[in-house]
């Protein structure tokens, strides 16, 4: 579990998150929602230690971590996974050696048994047979399902993903994020997916996050979103009349 | 004050760079691949270049040498130490700069904005260290010896062309090659040679690796690392040659 207190962010004066508090389930999809500089990317960032927050206090399983030292940091930087938006696979490098290139840094595994652990998360996301290819022979989606391989190679207790099905064709998109979250369940990962592709909110939002204006402005799940009456919420979700007719149909249904 | 600012940054960059490798085995890897990246791959360029600009030098000097007091001899005398204190320390890490630091900013720069640096940073690889370290150990190792390839090749250029214009003898040249042959030149030669291989290896790096922005910034950063890495070499050279031949 991930607990988040009052967390700060700025850059340059301009303050960008704004004491967001939250808690992010084991073995859940967790989903944070908003519109382009709502402060997403930022507070997703902050979670992973790229960016330093100036205040408050991210909980990773009980450990805080402004009061880990460097040995415990470098310990939870190997707990986690992240899926980046672009993917941000190693280009010069092939399917297999990205995938094997955490094993290589952070485990003495002999080659064979690093070749079967790759071969054996590639095969889980679906990607048998493009082992040689370089980054650049591979298609958007098989990019992203690299890029998931090489987040879960290492067995991490959390993952992270930055808008994981950005630039995909919808059904693309949809085989990613169950992919998704059937690795979270498999593995009980902590997953926290940043995302404003509204099908995810509906095909995995197990628990949704939405922010605006670097402030948490909801939380709920993705049937709670259908029936909120939050009015920043239902103009962000509901802006397509498709969604509309999806909510209305769901409130008929239910009612 | 931006200028001290982006020193200070410097500094602290290669404070990160000298640490330790985290895995001796990736190091290794990185290693081979950057001494062929480049080295081994500037072979041809220094090669090409080295020969024919030797046998400008030994024509120009041949040109320039006319009055039949003079000893032929002298061509081959003048054309060695300007090959070996100049030309190949100084003009060959010129060109290097130019070819090796835009490929270094390029590459690393990409690296940034495609965030397959964050990516080395989740993991919790130091990416300075990761990156640049194998770049210098691989530029100090390899470039005196494309330096001396540059020299040979040079004084060799001067030969041939001196043979096939008739302006001097290949005796005259060997003859003046062999005379008041210093040693320490070489020296001297070898260790601008390695300091410009740190320049060529770090700045480039930095400008990379601090670069803000898209594909636009990536290439305007490879210019100004090739500015910036040619002038920190010319005014290198200059103190360099105070310090070490005054």
């Amino acid at each position: 579990m991930i607990e988040v207190k009052s967390l700060y962010k700025g850059f340059n004066g301009n303050e960008i998150l704004k004491g967001i508090s939250a808690k992010f389930e084991t073995g859940k999809t967790n989903l944070i929602i908003g519109q382009s500089g709502s402060g997403k990317t930022v507070f997703l960032k902050s979670l992973i230690g790229l960016h330093t927050p100036e205040k408050g206090t991210i909980e990773f399983d009980g450990r805080v971590n402004i009061e880990m030292d460097s040995d415990e940091r470098r310990q939870l930087r190997q707990e986690i996974g992240m899926v980046f938006q672009g993917s941000a696979l190693f280009d010069s490098q092939t399917v297999e050696e990205n995938v094997m290139f955490p094993l290589k840094m952070f485990t003495k595994q002999p080659d064979k048994e690093m070749l079967e652990r790759a071969n054996f998360v590639l095969k889980r996301v679906d990607l048998v047979g493009s082992n040689k290819k370089y980054v650049a022979e591979l298609s958007g989606g098989m990019q992203k399902r690299v890029a998931i391989a090489r987040a879960i190679v290492m067995n991490p207790k959390y993952l992270f993903c930055d808008e994981p099905n950005s630039g995909l064709d919808p059904q693309t998109a949809i085989l990613i994020d169950n992919l998704i979250k059937e690795i979270t369940e498999e593995y009980q990962i902590t997953t926290i997916i940043n995302t404003h592709d509204m099908n995810s909110v509906m095909e995995i939002g197990e628990k949704i996050i939405f922010l605006k204006n670097g402030k948490k402005a909801w939380e709920g799940s993705k049937e709670e979103i259908f029936k909120t009456d939050n009015e920043a919420v239902v103009n962000f979700v509901y802006s397509s009349n498709l969604f509309k007719k999806v909510r209305e149909a769901y409130l008929n249904e239910t009612n | 004050m931006n200028y001290l600012h982006e020193i200070g940054k410097y500094f602290l960059m290669l404070k990160l760079v000298f640490r330790k490798p985290q895995r001796a085995r990736v190091f290794k890897e990185a290693l081979t691949r950057e001494i062929e990246e480049l080295g081994v791959k500037s072979i041809g360029i220094i090669a090409f270049i080295s020969f024919f600009i030797g046998g400008v030098i030994a024509l120009q000097t041949a040109l320039n040498l006319s009055n039949p007091l003079i000893p032929k001899s002298l061509i081959g005398f003048a054309a060695k130490r300007s090959i070996i204190l100049e030309f190949a320390p100084t003009f060959c890490s010129i060109i290097l700069a130019g070819k090796v630091g835009s490929y270094i900013t390029s590459s690393i720069g990409t690296m940034r904005v495609t965030e397959q640096i964050d990516a080395l940073e989740v993991m919790g690889i130091n990416s300075l260290n990761y990156l640049v370290l194998p770049k210098i150990i691989a530029t100090v190792l390899f470039y005196p010896f494309l330096i001396i390839l540059g020299m040979v090749l040079a004084i060799f250029g001067g030969w041939v062309a001196g043979t096939l214009t008739g302006l001097f003898s290949g005796v005259d040249y060997i003859e003046g090659l062999q005379t008041d042959f210093d040693p320490y030149l070489i020296q001297y030669s070898i260790i601008k040679t390695l300091v410009f291989a740190f320049i060529i290896a770090t700045v480039p790096s930095f400008h990379g690796y601090y670069v803000k922005g898209g594909s636009l910034e990536v290439g305007k950063a490879s210019t100004q690392s090739v500015v910036w890495t040619t002038v920190l070499i010319v005014i290198t050279n200059y103190l360099l040659t105070q310090m070490l031949l005054t």
